[in-house]
């Protein structure tokens, strides 16, 4: 199968600022290590889940990924091309092969602009349309995302339409320019649960029509076990586990992947939450990462070798991938 | 069994300029002592507006037009001011989403948590020697209570929360999703916070749009659409046979990590409340109201009452009675 993503070793530092003493002491720089060292690939028509709690760096590696903020160091590839190393200006053209969708529909969306020109824009900008052809377009997509009567809705404004319409919106806007390779970053966590199913039924949708490659952010395991063909696992700027997503969910091996897993809430927990393990504390912060596994302060498994080495990504079973001393052994 | 809440006929408005948005349509439910209810319901289902409109809190413009909300046998509606705020805090404790909302940005949480406990009639010295332990007992650092808020995670400040709130043992604890902006591991221990304070006899009503959660930790839950409640019973109960078509189109919209289902949208979207459908709020978007033509004239015409189908289990349906 083909790659059509390839993140090798990704990382995105953020500078913290020094203060005008700490400065004059030449106090070293600190970083906010937000992603340190991410490897993946995502195939032809496959979906990677990227799963994390608040502050895990899964968004920051989003953004990363598409250059809206650059990378520290790494390589991303698409379609075997490197991205980070193709000049700014000329990124536009794989640009269009490669987009997002955020979370916040009120946010995305310009309070100026007719949602029908917000859909034909990216045509215009790409020039693969003049203008009554991006009109016809933005037409049929409007009716493809259901937003009927299509003419009506056209014109209107995005203040007069629902969160969930207006997440319609955005993906029509995206789904526009035919794109190869979608994020989504936690694109259904604010939507209602009555309407958050059509919504994931319609980026699936497109996905298979498209052949689209996916990588859906999300902190919400329930909604990345239904959509994702594989899941990646982040705490603290670093990939802990990833596999297929029945095994991950199954067979989770990593202390924090069953933790996270554990915590979930479900209709059914009530039978089995005698085998809880419990974790300590709540994610640091990543300045001051904790040597050796990042984990190892919250992790009830903890041994010597977590606390000074940090372990590697290794595949235990067929695609299994886990990075713990405790779980290599 | 002992009543501690009793609501009944609850009905809030809130008069806005461009309507009346009828949040909140007769109300009617009771939790007993020691018991743990939810009231599960999406954006706009009104039910964060019936847990202010039990401790008579609702925000303005927003009033309560009828109904009683009985707590311990006094009608908390037309206590005077005073008596009120009397109450809550001391017998009634509640826990917002946004734990800043409950503490003030500029000023330390040691500070604030034995202000609160002097206001109880405990002296200082003890007050101080009372917010170690507590911090201690959910697991923070004693240092933290020379922090400010905003120095402190989300979770943390949360967990303060509900400790000062548990320490002096309320009634009745009033939770509007106390959890949502929080991770679930966080959540999960919070959520162990509130079970222990049920445990040691407090009352909780719970607020969530998260039907997992609410099945997993509460005794009994309610249903809420478009201000009405359309469905309370045990928690069994609801899971195993759940009556209302809304129920059980909800339970078919959230994904379980343990069922494996497909998970099904509900067509169309919640009723503007100020022209609320009439008959039954949810029959524009029923499924069996679409299929079947017998109920014509009905489910669009007459509000369904309250019926209960087997013992505490209540709907407000046509299709039961």
């Amino acid at each position: 199968m083909e790659n059509v993503l390839e993140v090798k070793n990704l990382k995105k530092y953020f500078p913290v600022k020094r203060s005008f003493i700490e400065a004059i002491k030449k106090v070293p720089q600190r970083y906010v290590k937000a992603v340190d060292g991410i490897s993946f690939t995502i195939r032809k028509g496959e979906t990677l889940g990227l799963i994390g709690e608040s502050g895990c760096g899964k968004t920051t590696a989003g953004r990363a990924i598409l250059r809206l903020i650059e990378p520290t160091a790494g390589k991303v590839l698409f379609k075997g091309k490197d991205i980070l190393k193709i000049p700014y200006k000329e990124l536009r053209p794989i640009r269009r092969k490669m987009q997002i969708i955020f979370q916040d529909p009120y946010a995305s969306l310009s309070p100026k602009m007719k949602i029908g020109e917000a859909i034909a824009h990216p045509l215009r900008i790409h020039q693969l349309a003049d203008k009554y052809e991006a009109q016809e377009i933005a037409l049929k997509m409007l009716r493809r995302v259901g937003l009927t009567p299509e003419e009506e809705f056209y014109d209107r404004y995005p203040h007069h339409l629902s969160g969930g319409q207006r997440q319609r919106v955005v993906i029509a806007r995206a789904m526009v320019l035919k794109p190869e390779f979608l994020i989504a970053d936690e694109a259904v966590s604010m939507i209602d649960a009555s309407m958050r199913a059509s919504i994931l039924d319609l980026l699936m949708q497109f996905r298979n029509e498209y052949n689209l490659s996916m990588l859906f952010i999300t902190h919400d395991i329930d909604i990345g076990k239904l959509i994702s063909d594989r899941i990646a696992v982040m705490y603290l700027g670093r990939i802990v586990e990833m596999g297929k997503t029945e095994e991950i969910i199954n067979n989770p091996m990593h202390p924090y992947t069953i933790a996270l897993i554990q915590a979930v809430p479900s209709i059914v927990k009530r039978k089995r939450k005698e085998k809880r393990i419990s974790i300590k504390g709540e994610i640091p912060n990543a300045i001051d990462i904790p040597p050796g596994c990042r984990f190892h302060p919250r992790c009830p498994f903890a041994e010597d070798i977590c606390r000074t080495k940090e372990p590697k990504l290794i595949e235990v079973s067929h695609e299994h991938f886990v990075a713990c001393h405790h779980v290599a052994k | 069994m002992e009543l501690v809440v009793e609501v009944k006929d609850l009905s809030i408005y809130y008069f806005t300029l461009s309507g009346v948005v009828k949040a909140v349509e007769r109300v009617s439910f009771n939790i007993q002592r020691g018991e743990w209810l939810t009231f599960v319901g999406e954006s706009g289902s009104g039910k964060s507006t019936v847990a202010y409109g039990i401790i008579n809190l609702v925000p303005s413009p927003g009033k309560i037009v009828g109904g009683q909300a009985l707590f311990e046998g006094k009608d908390l509606v037309k206590l005077p001011k005073e008596k009120l705020k009397e109450l809550r805090g001391k017998e009634i404790s509640m826990v917002f989403q946004d734990p800043m909302t409950s503490l003030d940005p500029l000023r330390k949480v040691g500070d604030q948590i034995v202000e609160v406990m002097i206001e109880h009639g405990i002296d200082e010295k003890e007050a101080w020697k009372k917010a170690k332990e507590l911090l201690k007992s959910v697991n923070i650092p004693e240092d933290r209570l020379y922090y400010y808020p905003h120095q402190l995670s989300g979770g943390q400040r949360q967990r303060i929360i509900i400790s000062t709130a548990m320490a002096f043992r309320p009634k009745l604890l009033i939770a509007d999703e106390p959890t949502t902006a929080l991770d679930v591991i966080v959540q999960d221990s919070i959520m162990d916070l509130l079970n222990e304070m049920k445990q040691e006899g407090t009352s909780i009503f719970f607020i969530t749009h998260d039907i997992s959660l609410a099945v997993e930790r509460s005794d009994r839950m309610g249903i809420m659409y478009a201000g009405k409640l359309v469905e309370i019973g045990k928690v069994d109960q609801l899971i195993e046979n759940p009556l209302h078509p809304y129920t059980s189109a909800l339970f078919a919209s959230m994904p379980d990590l343990w069922v494996d289902k497909e998970i099904s949208a509900i067509p169309g979207f919640p009723p503007d409340l100020r022209t609320p459908p009439p008959g039954c709020r949810f029959h524009p978007r029923c499924s069996v109201f679409r299929e079947r033509k017998d109920l014509k004239g009905i489910c669009d015409k007459e509000e369904p009452k309250m019926v209960e189908v087997e013992k505490e289990h209540f709907v407000a349906c046509h299709l039961y009675g």
